[in-house]
């Protein structure tokens, strides 16, 4: 059982590589899903075409593109947060439910009627909201090193419950007649839009996190810290660093970032929440982090790239009347090229020149 | 003790989906392979049991057909986290996403249907003895095939040779490296057959338990499955125990909502959520740092042969 | 019948192997006769292990052929090479902890049976024990076994599986003397029986006393092979490194000023929770090396750590310049000016994916000028980075280079630089020369001096007792968590006292016995 070639592994990685791999995992990964679109009876083509033109062709699908790119953006920095310290925040969907709830409580039992002020009480509450949720995994982990995949998981389902619990119970709208869902949001809580679009305020948040969250990682303690301890924990004991309380303080600011997205969902965007919410963005948003290989701005493009995907999605479901859930095969497809991607960053084939 | 009877019997039925999870997972962690892909493994099993059922009339078909799927998507994760040392992590998130995707659009033209599936089918003389009958023998037949498996895997991990090998390999992949055997062939094994039972699991649900289809039916079983080793510090037999008593709080939570209750809905929902989380903090705070003595010690990381030290 | 006519069990000829752009041998030519013991010496990165796995079937040459008992062979597996009669004994045990004695020698047997034979198992190695000398308890999990138990263990599985020719790597880097007899006891049985032996080594004195043959490899390339009795200290450590070696360490004579390291009555557990350092009292003083000898899993770690603050303290205290420390953060004892060099140095002294400057700057980045504020000055930190780097004498091609593509002296160097720059006040090295070439070797133990004569506290904690003996000033054996006794003049004892200490006799016992001979 000779093979043509041996495996290599690299001494180090060529610049060109980091923009092939993701471009090539994504390529290849349309690829498989149009072999799948095939067997489906459905016209590669036509799907990938009408996704494109929906998502990006023309100024409305740019501005949905931009709108689903906002959270995205603002809950892969949120999970890039803590992957970088290896743990793994898989509760960001849950996280982003509970900012939106925060943020509904707030506008329910707190209202003031002035923008600025609403801003900052729901971004506030969002954020500790968030932050408690993810905190709380976070504490487990630290204290008795419970682990947080399972915990963060499980408290998904658990935000979701109880967000079906207000939206039918105690916050239901009573004027929604057959629908549950909660009360819009009286203006002095909606985040202000771009020209005719739905692209709200929240894409300057994102962006300002986005850069933030750059100076955080490379020229500030903290983000030193992190990557110390995410790269070898042992060393980082070793030098004095306080692993439970990192773990801790990343799990708060995680979640606190994702909350931050479920506010500027609801306050921006939907100015409600209804049943279905979130959508999958907290998920999502762990291929745009690992996509993005945990890069702050590399984060902003992915996420772009991923709301067309989702976008395009939308357009499936109304042009070609494919379930929304097909997307999310094509999210899988893509984190599968990707993961067999980076194998190609730490190793490389080379051909046997002369056999024995 | 008379009330108890129905509830347990629904425990049992309702936890072996969960156990054959397990089971399987405990399968593919003792190797050193972490599997997050259960939850999509499961729901792929549920809609290709379902579907093949309704396809050829045979509910046997039907199971056999999720078992091999479960198996092949399973193979994927190997792939990648075996022989391209991808991130166990996110691989097995991405079977997950992958996997619940799928079903989901592929089952979009099942929702609604019914399937003959599996019957009851008593024990004769077990079934008869005094609350124990009607609790474990009056199920039907994969139920039983739980049982033996549970005893069968105990056995095997203890007392055969492949049992060692198994142990070994999640341990010191190194040693059994050096010793000649394939680790690399080991692990592809073990996880397709950890990810062939958890869609059985799956197939359980729409073929035997509910006999229907609906998108994520699994409602996070695969989850709980993952918390169930831990909890059962990788043993089938405490897997089985903590399985069942998984489903005795999902068979309870129907009962009482079926018995009319002010507890509103979700909140009763959530209840096998809080108690894995419960579940897992109590075996963390008991273990401590120990809890790693029950795990293999070589899980989710990858194995390469050393070049150079 | 005279060996030198006999069919080698082993022969190798023309052996190449290169990694990526490391040639890790060169047409390496090497037999063993039967009977024989046949040594590989050489200096680390030297081919030695290499060319063993090569044999062992681990790794497929470029080119050349493997002979076994006259016939051309080729091993694609260690299978292979295990069915052809070739038992490895590793470095680093390839043991599985949790599994017991029985388990793991006949863990991937070929033609085990479907049901583990357990009774007939234990049943043939209580034989093999008894017959070569190598006593284990075959029901123990042998995560509880010492390392010379392991070692035994290692060396049954081999003969276990009838192995005709063993090869031993570096086998007495975790024995004490009296342990290194014992083996080399068990080596004279198994040749006078007639299995070949490779051993690999890089202990002069060992490899003189044990060895018929002497194969000496440097750079991958053979140098010489010699008959083994004949050999000089001298000769055998010249071919091995190419130049004269000087053995001598040049010590100065100097009075030890304030204590500034006291440990009293300390207590530490391990990572199983088991105690690790029992009552344990030692003091340092200025301008004072303290050796601490011992056998590898004796305490040393817990021991090196509880004095970094990285392992919390039962009982007993740690004070600093006569400030308590027990019970403080690392971050404060790094503060105080302690300077610890792990015996890891890829698992915990260095973050290998990182670069130079992060890595150098990862016990200070909190200092200024390295960080202002929250935030950090990398401009600093790479100046600073520059100057040790040319300091210490760190080859690398730049400083943002991943600190794991350096090798093992480099990145020696790089950690040194960082511990020792800072003038730290007590320096603890544990087992600072471990797998270094003689070139980084020396340039350690030069540090080493000059920080004494600084004026620094040092606890250097080595299983070489050479190294050990010459760079101390005075010389504390552990054993089992436990200070046997501190020797004042480490010139006045021999190397057998030494090793009684660290088998778990009190100082003033060994002493006796060691000198009634």
């Amino acid at each position: 059982m000779s093979v043509p070639f041996r495996v290599e592994r690299r001494l180090d990685c060529p610049a060109w590589l980091n923009w092939a791999i993701p471009v090539g995992a994504v390529a290849t990964a349309l690829l498989a899903g149009a072999v799948l679109l095939f067997f489906l009876g459905v016209s590669p083509l036509a799907a990938y075409t009408a996704m494109f033109r929906g998502a990006l062709g023309d100024a409305w699908g740019l501005s949905e593109t931009i709108v689903k790119a906002i959270p995205l953006t603002l809950a892969g920095l949120a999970v890039g947060l803590s992957f970088t310290m290896v743990v793994w925040n898989i509760g960001a969907e849950g996280q982003i439910v509970m900012g939106a709830l925060a943020a509904v409580a707030v506008v329910r039992y707190a209202f003031v009627d002035s923008l600025p002020v609403m801003f900052v009480l729901m971004f506030l509450s969002a954020a500790l909201a968030g932050g408690l949720w993810a905190g709380f995994a976070g504490f487990l982990k630290a204290r008795w090193n419970v682990n947080e995949i399972i915990t963060t998981l499980m408290m998904n389902y658990i935000a979701i419950l109880l967000t079906e619990y207000f939206i039918y119970g105690p916050w239901r709208d009573p004027s929604s007649l057959g629908f549950p869902m909660t009360a819009p949001f009286p203006d002095a809580a909606r985040l202000p839009l771009f020209g005719g679009t739905r692209v709200h305020v929240g894409l300057v948040l994102a962006i300002l996190l986005a850069l933030l969250f750059r100076v955080l990682y490379r020229w500030t303690r903290w983000g030193f810290e992190l990557r110390v301890i995410g790269n070898n924990a042992n060393a980082a004991r070793y030098a004095g660093m306080d692993y439970m309380k990192n773990v801790l303080l990343a799990m708060f600011v995680s979640g606190a970032v994702a909350g931050i997205a479920g506010m500027t969902e609801v306050a921006g965007l939907q100015g409600r929440i209804q049943p279905g919410f979130s959508s999958g963005y907290g998920y999502t948003a762990i291929i745009v982090a690992w996509l993005a290989r945990l890069n702050p701005l590399g984060t902003i493009l992915v996420s772009f790239l991923l709301g067309a995907l989702l976008v395009g999605g939308d357009t499936l479901q109304v042009v070609m009347r494919l379930p929304l859930a097909s997307v999310q095969v094509l999210q899988g497809l893509i984190l599968f090229c990707v993961l067999g991607g980076e194998f190609f960053r730490n190793y490389r084939i080379v051909p046997i020149g002369k056999g024995e | 003790m008379e009330i108890l009877i129905p509830i347990l019997s629904a425990a049992i039925r309702s936890g072996t989906p969960i156990l054959y999870a397990t089971l399987g997972e405990i399968l593919t962690e003792k190797a050193g392979v972490l599997n997050l892909g259960l939850e999509g493994l499961m729901l792929l099993g549920a809609f290709s049991g379902f579907s093949v059922t309704m396809a050829t009339g045979n509910p046997w078909l039907g199971l056999a057909a999720a078992v091999i799927v479960g198996m092949a998507v399973s193979a994927i994760h190997a792939f990648l986290c075996v022989s391209m040392g991808a991130n166990q992590v996110v691989s097995g998130l991405a079977i997950t996403m992958f996997g619940t995707g799928l079903s989901a659009l592929l089952g979009k033209a099942y929702v609604g249907e019914t399937i003959q599936g599996i019957g009851v089918m008593p024990i004769p003389l077990l079934g008869k003895i005094p609350i124990l009958g009607p609790v474990l023998f009056n199920h039907d037949p994969l139920v039983y095939v739980s049982y033996v498996l549970v005893g069968f895997l105990c056995w095997f991990i203890a007392s055969t040779r492949w049992g060692l090998t198994l142990r070994a390999v999640g341990e010191n992949p190194r040693a059994v490296d050096s010793a000649g055997l394939n680790v690399s062939r080991l692990r592809y094994a073990y996880t397709m057959v950890g990810g062939g039972l958890a869609a059985l699991g799956g197939a359980y649900l729409s073929v035997v338990y509910t006999q229907m289809w609906v998108e994520m039916m699994t409602a996070g079983r695969g989850w709980i499955a993952v918390a169930l080793v831990i909890f059962g510090i990788w043993n089938p037999l405490r897997a089985a125990f903590g399985s069942y008593l998984f489903g005795g709080v999902g068979a309870l939570q129907l009962r009482i909502q079926a018995a009319g209750t002010t507890i509103p809905a979700p909140l009763l929902l959530m209840l096998p959520y809080v108690l894995t989380i419960v579940v897992l903090v109590a075996i963390s705070i008991k273990k401590g740092k120990g809890i790693l003595l029950g795990a293999p010690a070589a899980l989710g990381q990858s194995f390469h042969r050393e070049e150079r030290d | 019948m005279d060996p030198s006519l006999q069919t080698p069990i082993v022969e190798m000829r023309g052996i190449c192997k290169a990694f990526a752009n490391v040639r890790a041998n060169v047409g390496v030519d090497f037999d063993v006769r039967p009977g024989e013991v046949h040594t590989l010496l050489g200096e680390n990165g030297a081919g030695k292990s290499t060319l063993m796995n090569i044999l062992n079937g681990l790794y497929i040459p470029d080119s050349g052929t493997i002979r076994v008992k006259g016939e051309n062979r080729r091993f694609s597996s260690p299978r292979d090479a295990i069915a052809a009669g070739i038992g490895m004994v590793h470095q680093h045990f390839m043991l599985v902890p949790v599994l017991t004695v029985w388990e793991n020698m006949i863990m991937g047997l070929p033609g085990l049976e479907a049901i583990l034979p357990k009774k007939a198992v234990v049943e043939r190695i209580r034989d093999l024990s008894t017959r070569y000398g190598l006593g284990v308890e075959p029901e123990t999990p042998v995560w509880q076994l010492s390392v010379g138990e392991q070692q035994r263990v290692e060396i049954l599985k081999m003969l276990y599986r009838r192995a005709e020719l063993l090869v031993l790597d570096e086998p007495t880097s975790v024995l004490t003397p009296q342990e290194v007899r014992h083996l080399f006891d068990t080596i004279r049985q198994m040749t006078s029986e007639g299995h070949g032996v490779v051993f690999i080594s890089h202990k002069l004195d060992e490899v003189m006393e044990i060895s018929d043959r002497i194969t000496i490899l440097r750079k991958g390339e053979v140098v010489e092979t010699l008959p083994g009795r004949k050999a000089t200290r001298e000769e055998l450590a010249e071919k091995m490194v190419g130049r004269k070696v000087v053995f001598a360490v040049d010590k100065t004579v100097l009075n030890a000023g304030e204590t500034v390291l006291e440990a009293d009555g300390l207590c530490a557990l391990n990572d199983r929770g088991l105690p690790a350092v029992r009552n344990l009292s030692l003091s340092i003083r200025e301008g004072e090396i303290l050796g601490m000898a011992g056998i590898a899993g004796n305490g040393q770690r817990e021991l090196c750590e509880a004095l970094s603050g990285l392992r919390p303290i039962q009982f007993g205290s740690v004070r600093l310049m006569g400030v308590d420390m027990t019970g403080a953060h690392p971050m404060k004892f790094i503060q105080a000016g302690v300077g610890y060099i792990p015996a890891d140095r890829k698992g915990t002294g260095l973050v290998g994916a990182m670069n130079l400057r992060e890595n150098f700057t990862l016990k200070n980045f909190w200092k200024k000028p390295y960080s202002r504020g929250i935030f950090l000055s990398w401009e600093n930190v790479a100046g600073e980075t520059g100057r040790i780097v040319e300091r210490f004498g760190v080859s690398t091609p730049g400083l943002g280079v991943p600190v794991r593509n350096l090798s093992g002296g480099n990145q020696q160097r790089l950690m040194l630089g960082r511990e020792l720059s800072g003038t730290p006040r007590l320096i603890v090295a544990m087992q600072p020369t471990w797998g270094l070439d003689v070139g980084a070797t020396e340039f350690v133990r030069e540090q080493l001096l000059l920080q004494r004569e600084r004026g620094a506290a040092v606890l250097l904690v080595s299983e070489d007792l050479e190294e050990v003996m010459a760079l101390s000033d005075r010389l504390a054996v552990i054993h089992k968590g436990e200070i046997m006794g501190v020797v004042d003049d480490p010139r006045g004892v021999t190397e057998e006292a030494l090793g009684l200490m660290m088998a778990g006799t009190p100082m003033s016992v060994a002493m006796r016995e060691a000198c009634g001979r």
